[in-house]
């Protein structure tokens, strides 16, 4: 039925554009030039990645990616972001829920400190860690007196992607949650569910979506973070290399089949969340009749 | 019904809490290390790091290149928004969901990959160099990183308000004898105006801010294709830390006003499409 309906005002809208489109040879100049700028800057840096990786042969490919720095990288990677996405996965949940279910003071400027990590360069957000836990830091004596390792060490790097991807999820259910407003929570209370069963059976099917969709884009950032990770975690090969940082080592020492051999590893992750991304907002339009998906891309992109 | 509200729902105080301290210890303490730590400088010193004629190039880089990019994209990612709502062709349902590789894809595998495009024996550097136009390790090159990692602002941000738009009014505008382009010129470009501007400044705060994707394709040298978060880098490699956070309290500063401008500009938008 929806299909139908959606499938009707399609026809109606593109005849109202024919009414007072542009004329054809227009029509296939715009999209001409618009498919030729996305072809020279999307398409091309995308081909070109798996074209130089596999440029030596499949071997030296498999070799590359197996070799034991590149998997001392591929597990810190995955380390790191094991830590940083459930972690504010909760934080993300406990805040849209006192946001977006209740009404207090101070709420909008909470809101926008949420969205800072987003205003800050990379390399300023590693760069606090340093000041904090470096060996001149505000806790840097204190750190070394009792032995413990923060800077150029993984705990840094898992605060330093912990700090990058801090507002993914909160930014998808704040306003998602704000939306769906506190009516079918209200009800179930009143019907006597506890606070966790009202959560657990009302509100999480209800964000399921939004959720999934913030942790996607959460993850993504998490394995691919550069610049803030590139200051707090000293270089040091096999033990504070994740994979972006293994990257820029092998590219600068030449070794460029290997560089793209392990960046594809992340591109191929790049397009799972793209399709994983596509996904999730195809199930969501189908399940909520009000558009959500607009809301989620015009937030995201800050 | 705020009452009633706040009495029912439980787990406002857990949660309020949760968000409160973890934004605290995450967030705003370590934000607040490079205040406390840069008014160590004192004024002279900060205000002497933060015009050193090395910093100064990389401001006018950083900054210029950004606004460059910015601009490429509020005109491409315009028209691109603009095909992709009003036109059909093969493939648009794809096109649609591979642009928002540059958010997906890491920043270094970007700048690798942009770098061995434009390289002299690249692909597109191979057939740019001879025309004249060198692109890896020059401002040029900043620019065509900054303007992949911002591509998807502006079409995002124009695609639902062109979206959303009303075709009566173009229809009024034809059949009072507008012609196409005064259509698009005096009643479409003003509607989605907002949502261009927003598109831009979010491409813009971006690019100031970027690093992966630029340090591999600008060469880094100084006074030439330095740009200012590779210096703040280099600052903080040489154990200066007084000088990073120095310069680094100008980028924070021109981000929160670049936040703050977004902020006003969204709210402008969202009030011009309600």
């Amino acid at each position: 039925m929806a299909g139908h309906i959606g499938m009707r005002s399609a026809t109606a809208s593109a005849e109202r554009i024919r009414s007072t489109g542009e004329p054809a040879w227009v029509r296939r100049l715009l999209t001409g030039i618009a498919l030729l700028f996305l072809a020279l800057f999307l398409l091309m840096p995308l081909v070109l990645v798996f074209v130089e990786a596999f440029r030596k042969g499949v071997g030296v490919y498999f070799a590359a990616v197996t070799e034991p720095d590149a998997l001392a990288a591929i597990k810190l990677t995955l380390i790191a972001a094991g830590i940083a996405v459930p972690l504010n996965v909760v934080f993300g949940v406990a805040a849209a829920w006192s946001i977006a279910k209740f009404e207090f003071v101070g709420k909008n400027v909470l809101t926008t400190l949420i969205d800072l990590p987003f205003a800050v360069s990379p390399v300023i957000a590693g760069m606090i860690f340093v000041l904090m836990f470096g060996a001149h830091g505000w806790f840097g004596p204190w750190l070394s007196d009792h032995d413990i390792k923060v800077i150029f060490a993984v705990p840094g790097i898992v605060l330093a992607t912990v700090f990058v991807t801090f507002p993914f999820v909160a930014r998808e259910l704040i306003p998602l949650m704000q939306e769906q407003g506190t009516e079918e929570e209200e009800a179930a209370m009143v019907l006597g569910a506890s606070g966790w069963q009202t959560f657990r059976r009302i509100t999480l099917p209800n964000i399921k979506w939004g959720l999934l969709y913030g942790i996607i884009l959460c993850n993504a950032r998490a394995m691919g973070e550069f610049g803030a990770v590139s200051v707090v975690s000293g270089h040091i090969r096999g033990l504070t290399n994740t994979m972006p940082l293994h990257i820029e080592i092998l590219y600068n020492e030449y070794s460029f089949t290997a560089a793209f051999a392990v960046a594809s590893l992340l591109t191929m992750l790049a397009i799972v969340t793209l399709i994983a991304k596509s996904l999730v907002e195809w199930q969501a339009g189908r399940q909520q009749p009000i558009s959500q998906t607009t809301p989620h891309l015009e937030r995201k992109a800050a | 019904m705020e009452m009633k509200r706040r009495s029912v729902l439980p787990g406002f105080g857990i949660s309020l809490g949760i968000t409160v301290t973890y934004l605290s210890l995450v967030v705003l303490l370590p934000l607040a290390t490079v205040f406390t730590r840069t008014s160590t400088l004192g004024w002279a010193g900060f205000w002497s790091t933060v015009t050193a004629p090395r910093v100064l190039a990389s401001y006018r880089l950083t900054f210029g290149a950004s606004l460059g990019s910015a601009l490429i994209n509020a005109v491409f990612g315009l028209l691109v928004a603009w095909v992709l709502v009003r036109y059909r062709f093969p493939g648009r349902k794809v096109v649609d969901a591979m642009l928002d590789l540059p958010f997906a894809l890491p920043t270094a595998v970007a700048g690798i990959a942009l770098t061995t495009l434009y390289a002299p024996n690249g692909w597109l550097g191979s057939w740019l160099e001879p025309m004249g136009v060198k692109v890896d390790f020059t401002p040029l090159g900043i620019v065509v990183a900054l303007t992949f990692i911002g591509l998807p602002f502006v079409v995002r941000t124009v695609q639902p308000v062109l979206q959303d738009l009303e075709s009566e009014i173009e229809e009024a505008a034809a059949s009072l004898g507008a012609s196409r382009w005064q259509t698009f010129r005096r009643v479409l470009l003003p509607a989605i105006g907002p949502a261009l501007l927003t598109g831009f400044a979010l491409s813009f705060a971006r690019a100031i801010g970027e690093y992966g994707s630029v340090v591999f394709i600008s060469g880094n040298m100084p006074m030439r294709t330095e740009i200012t978060p590779l210096l703040i880098m280099t600052k903080l490699e040489q154990f200066d830390y007084a000088g990073a956070t120095a310069i680094a309290t100008v980028m924070l500063l021109a981000s929160f006003v670049l936040l703050l401008t977004i902020n006003v500009l969204q709210s402008l938008s969202r009030r011009q499409t309600a």
